[in-house]
């Protein structure tokens, strides 16, 4: 569904994509692992069409999207949650939410969508009329997923989830992830620091290390894999 | 704790005298005077020391007031608080009331001639600071050259009604036209531009609109300025005491006397419509996709982005929009003043509107009522004292920046709210 080949990104003169290989089929959830630095939320924003790719090509059902603007390639089916959640915190609830369906043509099915992001995050419901800024960061990750959820997207990218939430809470964000996957159908390609979680959760993973992809597999065998143990998981501490 | 801060108060404010002495010593100390035809330096060191003296004395009081004030937060005392939360809840009622006084000002005994200009003026000030704060405070674009809408606007309107005779509610719509592709003109340059950058392109860009009025000559008569702009007429009657033969005025339809302030007051009227559009249009377009999408744009633009918010067409609309409306309060001054020229659209005038947007409390539509009221008023209390005005008008500016940082009405509404258990 989605092919990223040899792509490669800079920042000016920096190059932080050597040439990335990726693939992630209809209905998986596939993980990215990686240390700081390794270009996991380049690659994210590469393919969201924030940063674009020099070289290399990114095809979304065999349509090439590598030079598009990024509010094309939302409205073809790419949400992203970006990393450190990014809310407009001092805009209302309800007004991020709307601003997630913005590319539905004037949020037109605002109504079901807002109830189907609801139904994944009570909470929200009840905090429509606060500021964005004003939720815990557990709330704002979940209001992220749900922003990102109202341009009825088929694939998500989520970029750390994780990042800075309360471990509980993680596991819950960790489950509504599973969820968008199995219930609405939407295919997850997700960036994690936290590589035991994410590789659990997800079908296959792949191992980021200097903008180059150093390994992939599946995600139980990732796991197991002595160099990712040591290098990214409890071993390596 | 105490102590301390008096003695680190004195070693400031002795620093800042110094500041001031440097400053102020050369500029205001050494004055050249014209005597028997040579020029003499005239030192005023007396009138230096007095300057000295007020800043030292000031800047110790203000490190007081600021240090009281770090030793009071998060208790909700202050004055400017108390204002604002009095204004959000009667906020409502206070706009209803705010517009039924301007509805029977030109009524009121006292309204004479005088008033009513500075009314009509500050009503104008009022609509380009909505207008402006639609870029400003909506959109998040500091803009340092709106006066070049409101020149655009004035000029359109004036070429368009001296050269083809059309009427005012013809060339209205048609100078707003042009101001909203001069806005779009601007802002495609700009697009990649932010903050302190995205200002000085717009200051350059207020200048290039000036010194083309300037020098296109054959156009718009460069420093001699547009005479004989046609004034508005009520819906084709025109306010004229001896009017051509055959045409009816507004006075013998109305069977009323003749009488110049008939005018006055429909121009008043006028502008207070226009400017109540403005401030309407912008409560509206909050709500709306593209209006939440400005505010998104300046909160978090890469947010906007990962969310398929096109930034390019929205920073265009946000200045397309607010120029229109600045278009449309030039066409305004064009036919109020029936003369223009490009002095009247310096940097002074966008630097005004900014102080009024940005003193108002960026966003906040009824700060820029009052921090218009305040700014305006004050350069008129101090009319008759020309030279001192400048100095009003600064200080003014310095003193809300001190007790006010954020502006006057520095809390922005949230755009949805639900009743009282949301």
């Amino acid at each position: 569904m989605l092919n990223i080949s040899k792509v490669e990104t800079f920042y000016g003169n920096i190059q932080a994509l050597r040439g990335v290989d990726v693939k992630v089929n209809e209905g998986e959830i596939v993980a990215l692992i990686g240390s700081n630095g390794a270009g996991k939320s380049t690659l994210l924003m590469t393919i969201s069409g924030v940063n674009k790719a020099a070289t290399g090509e990114i095809f979304f059902d065999s349509k090439s999207i590598a030079n598009l603007p990024p509010h094309d390639i939302v409205n073809l089916g790419i949400s992203q949650v970006p990393e450190g959640r990014r809310i407009f915190s001092r805009l209302t609830v309800e007004d991020n939410l709307r601003l997630g369906a913005s590319v539905n043509e004037k949020g037109k099915n605002f109504d079901q969508d807002s109830k189907d992001v609801y139904d994944l995050f009570p909470v929200l419901k009840d905090r429509l009329s606060q500021r964005g800024g004003t939720l815990s960061g557990g709330e704002q990750q979940m209001l992220a997923i749900g922003r990102a959820m109202m341009a009825r997207p088929r694939v998500l990218l989520l970029d750390e989830p994780s990042l800075g939430i309360a471990p509980k809470l993680v596991n819950q964000i960790f489950a509504s992830i599973k969820n968008i996957n199995k219930e609405k159908k939407v295919t997850v390609f997700l960036v994690e620091q936290n590589a035991k979680k994410a590789l659990e959760l997800a079908d296959r993973g792949y191992v980021l290390v200097n903008g180059k992809i150093s390994l992939e597999g599946l995600g139980k065998d990732l796991l197991n894999n002595p160099d990712v143990q040591a290098a990214y998981l409890e071993g390596g501490k | 704790m105490g102590k301390d801060l008096i003695q680190k108060s004195l070693k400031d404010s002795l620093f800042t005298g110094i500041i001031a002495l440097a400053l102020f010593g050369p500029i205001v100390g050494l004055r050249t005077v014209a005597k028997n035809e040579v020029l003499v330096v005239e030192p005023k060191w007396f009138v230096v020391l007095l300057i000295v003296i007020f800043c030292a004395v000031g800047r110790f009081f203000i490190n007081i007031y600021s240090y009281k004030k770090e030793k009071r937060r998060g208790e909700p005392s202050s004055f400017g608080k108390a204002i604002s939360n009095f204004l959000d809840e009667k906020g409502a009622q206070i706009a209803i009331a705010a517009i039924a006084f301007s509805i029977i000002f030109p009524f009121m005994p006292f309204a004479d001639r005088y008033w009513m200009d500075i009314a009509i003026m500050m009503m104008t000030y009022i609509m380009l600071g909505w207008g402006l704060n639609i870029v400003i405070g909506l959109a998040g674009l500091l803009d340092l050259g709106y006066v070049a809408f409101y020149a655009v606007g004035a000029y359109s309107y004036a070429l368009f009604a001296i050269h083809f005779g059309w009427s005012f509610w013809i060339c209205l719509p048609i100078a707003g036209l042009f101001a909203g592709m001069f806005g779009i003109l601007l802002g495609f340059p700009v697009l990649r531009l932010r903050g302190d950058y995205l200002a000085i392109v717009t200051l350059a860009f207020g200048e290039m609109i000036r010194i083309l009025l300037l020098n296109w000559y054959e156009l718009t008569k460069g420093p001699d300025g547009l005479t004989g702009i046609p004034r508005p007429s009520f819906f084709g009657l025109p306010f004229k005491r001896y009017p051509d033969e055959g045409v009816e005025t507004f006075h013998t339809f109305f069977g009323l006397e003749y009488d110049p302030m008939q005018r006055i007051v429909f121009l008043y009227y006028l502008i207070l419509v226009l400017a109540l559009i403005t401030n309407a249009f912008t409560i509206k377009i909050r709500r709306l996709p593209v209006g939440r999408a400005w505010e998104a744009l300046r909160e978090d633009e890469i947010a906007c982005k990962s969310l398929g918010v096109n930034p390019r067409n929205t920073k265009l609309t946000a200045f397309a929009i607010g120029a229109m409306f600045g278009g449309f309060a030039g066409s305004f001054f064009a036919t109020r003043q029936a003369f223009i020229s490009p002095e009247s659209f310096t940097f002074i005038e966008s630097a005004i509107i900014v102080a009024i947007v940005v003193l108002g409390g960026m966003g906040s539509q009824t700060g820029v009522v009052l921090s218009t009221i305040f700014l305006i008023g004050l350069i008129e209390v101090f009319r008759d004292f020309e030279s001192y005005r400048m100095v009003a008008f600064g200080g003014a500016m310095v003193l809300i920046m001190i007790f006010r940082p954020r502006g006057i009405l520095a809390k922005r509404k949230p755009t949805i709210t639900m009743g009282k258990h949301g």
